[in-house]
């Protein structure tokens, strides 16, 4: 087992692993930004180093510093988080190559997955359901891209191989469209991920956003850890999200992963990783991997008892998963709510000091924060100030608790999205469940008309 | 650990720099703090095994006790890595205290991936204070040398 993991990453994520770490008796190095010296995490370290300005290019993203400063401090391995270089090939490879452990997959496994034009080959190979679409990058020529088009079927979404996350895409609803759209989004693609290719695929109207959760150890043993329901976004940015997913039958459940677990063997996946589908009239389409540990993982942990981040740990040291299939229980249900320094219905973010911070608790309750009284909210980087996450025999149950817990909480000094939370849990579709990913986009809209 | 090597050990920390000394030998588990820094515990312990180790606060890789800066032009670390004061083991340092410096002299090596970068002075000056040692690791920001 390690003795010292560097934790490559800031804010609730950092404090999530090194919690894991200090359980497992392992010395945590954190290395942070200039900005983020005062984080709680960085003040309860073995080690903490600065690595760089505020700005994330040089600091989080910096891969030198990063591996210098494991190299400074003798640490064995290096916990990437979420973000940030959790999905980059090219620095999980440099840390293998300077001699420490990276908690994720293969190099290029990473690449594989990052690329989502051969990840959903990948995928079909796997027998994993894909949405229907291209098999490859759309060509140059313009017939064959209305061609294809018209195969797959209107309305279809072109979008970038070197995206994913939601960026870089765009809907298409008519022939007349298409043309312009495909290279709008190639230019796009172009800037902002170095790759101008794209894919298209049919675009599904009213899906639910529905992952699996999968670990895998370095002896081809992958387990499912059941599914979570993310279908609560807004431009992509997940807003609430649950375990188990309601409404879904459990032949359905066990099928599909099934269906990843086998994927996960067969393109040898090490660690921890979710396999997320857009699912629709009670079928499953993939769209993407990520091959790395996810902000929601939390209400996976509470309905199986499983620490996930302290298994990744474990898959990366080299030990075999202990746990078998049929060992996984999914037990009652979980919610998340992801807190943010913003705005509740503006989104503008809303950095500054936390002038006083009270966070609930009770039954069932966890909250994931890295964020205290007097704490700094730092403009740099995205809002997440944390979660709170409730537990309940039922999904009733789970949503009472959080509606109480949110009650409870207070944080002043900034905004937050504390509000837009409680009266997302009133929400009569909410509560019913099974509400599509642009359920809140048009919830929000219709309250803007209502103003 | 019988207390001879106890006494040793309140002897080392009590005659030394050092904040705080932890050491595990096995399932022995000692921690002696110095009374009058910011942590509120001066007990020696004597620690059976347990379950979950306690971790020690934090300790950057800079010296335990933070003097305050002479004044001056501080010339921060631009990046992480081990600190040399020349270019080679053996070699003459790049700078000593007293020594006059103009902006662009090299003042120090920081070794980071196996990469020797030479850091520049950035002002005119003579230096007042060498703030790291040879061979320590130092962090972006670190103050290394105080110019005058």
């Amino acid at each position: 087992m390690f003795e010292k993991i560097l934790i490559a990453n800031r804010g609730e994520i950092a404090l999530r692993i090194q919690r894991a770490c200090r359980e497992m008796g392992i010395k945590s190095v954190v290395v942070h930004s200039e900005a983020d010296a005062d984080a709680k995490y960085v003040k309860l370290a073995d080690e903490s180093v600065c690595i760089g300005p505020p700005s994330s290019a040089q600091s989080y993203l910096n891969i030198p510093a990063i591996i210098s400063a494991a190299e400074v401090t003798d640490a064995e391995a290096i916990h990437p988080g979420y973000g940030f270089l959790s999905e980059n090939a090219d620095f999980a490879e440099r840390v293998e190559q300077s001699g420490f452990v990276f908690i994720g997959p293969q190099a290029e496994t990473i690449r594989l997955m990052g690329d989502k034009v051969s990840a959903k080959n990948a995928m079909k190979k796997a027998g994993v359901p894909v949405v229907p679409g291209t098999d490859s990058a759309l060509p140059e020529d313009p017939k064959e891209v209305m061609k294809i088009a018209r195969e797959i079927g209107y309305p279809v979404i072109i979008k970038s191989a070197g995206g994913g996350g939601g960026r870089g895409m765009r809907v298409v609803h008519t022939e007349a469209a298409l043309l312009n759209a495909v290279q709008t989004t190639r230019t796009e693609a172009q800037a902002a991920f170095g790759n101008p290719m794209v894919y298209a695929e049919k675009y599904l109207e009213n899906p639910r956003h529905i992952e699996i959760q999968v670990l895998a150890d370095k002896f081809k043993n992958a387990i499912y850890l059941g599914d979570r329901d993310c279908s609560m976004q807004r431009r992509h940015q997940k807003v609430i999200e649950e375990a188990p997913a309601p409404l879904l039958n459990t032949r359905a459940r066990i099928r599909i992963g099934e269906r990843c677990t086998e994927a996960c063997r067969k393109i040898g996946y090490v660690g921890a990783g979710t396999f997320e589908f857009l699912y629709e009239d009670n079928e499953f389409f993939f769209i993407e991997m990520n091959t790395r540990l996810q902000v929601e993982h939390p209400v996976t942990e509470m309905i199986t008892g499983l620490d996930i981040v302290q298994l990744q740990i474990r898959i990366a040291a080299g030990e075999k998963l202990k746990i078998k299939q049929r060992d996984v229980q999914l037990k009652g249900h979980a919610v998340e709510c992801r807190i943010n320094a913003e705005d509740p219905y503006k989104f503008t973010p809303s950095p500054g000091r936390i002038t006083s911070l009270h966070m609930p608790g009770g039954p069932g309750i966890r909250v994931d924060t890295h964020a205290y009284s007097g704490y700094f909210v730092p403009p740099y980087y995205d809002s997440m100030l944390g979660k709170i996450i409730a537990y309940g025999d039922t999904r009733e149950q789970a949503i009472a608790r959080l509606n109480i817990a949110l009650s409870e909480s207070a944080i002043e000094g900034i905004k937050t999205n504390i509000p837009l939370h409680q009266e997302l849990l009133h929400d009569a579709a909410f509560l019913r469940g099974g509400t599509s990913i642009h359920y809140l986009e048009e919830k929000l809209a219709k309250l803007a008309r209502e103003e | 650990m019988d207390l001879r090597k106890l006494k040793t050990l309140i002897d080392l920390v009590q005659q030394s720099g050092i904040a705080e000394l932890e050491i595990c030998e096995g399932e022995e588990k000692v921690r002696i703090s110095r009374s009058g820094q910011t942590t509120t515990h001066t007990n020696v312990m004597m620690a059976p095994a347990q379950a979950a180790p306690v971790a020690a606060p934090a300790v950057a890789p800079a010296a335990p006790e933070v003097a305050p800066l002479p004044e001056g032009h501080v010339i921060k670390s631009p990046m992480v890595g081990t600190f040399y004061r020349s270019s080679a083991p053996g070699a003459k340092a790049f700078v000593e205290a007293g020594q006059a410096v103009k902006a662009g002299d090299t003042v120090c090596i920081i070794e980071a991936m196996k990469l020797l970068n030479e850091i520049e002075s950035d002002h005119d000056g003579i230096i007042k204070a060498i703030l790291a040692e040879n061979g320590q690791p130092v962090e972006y920001g670190q103050p290394l040398f105080v110019l005058e």
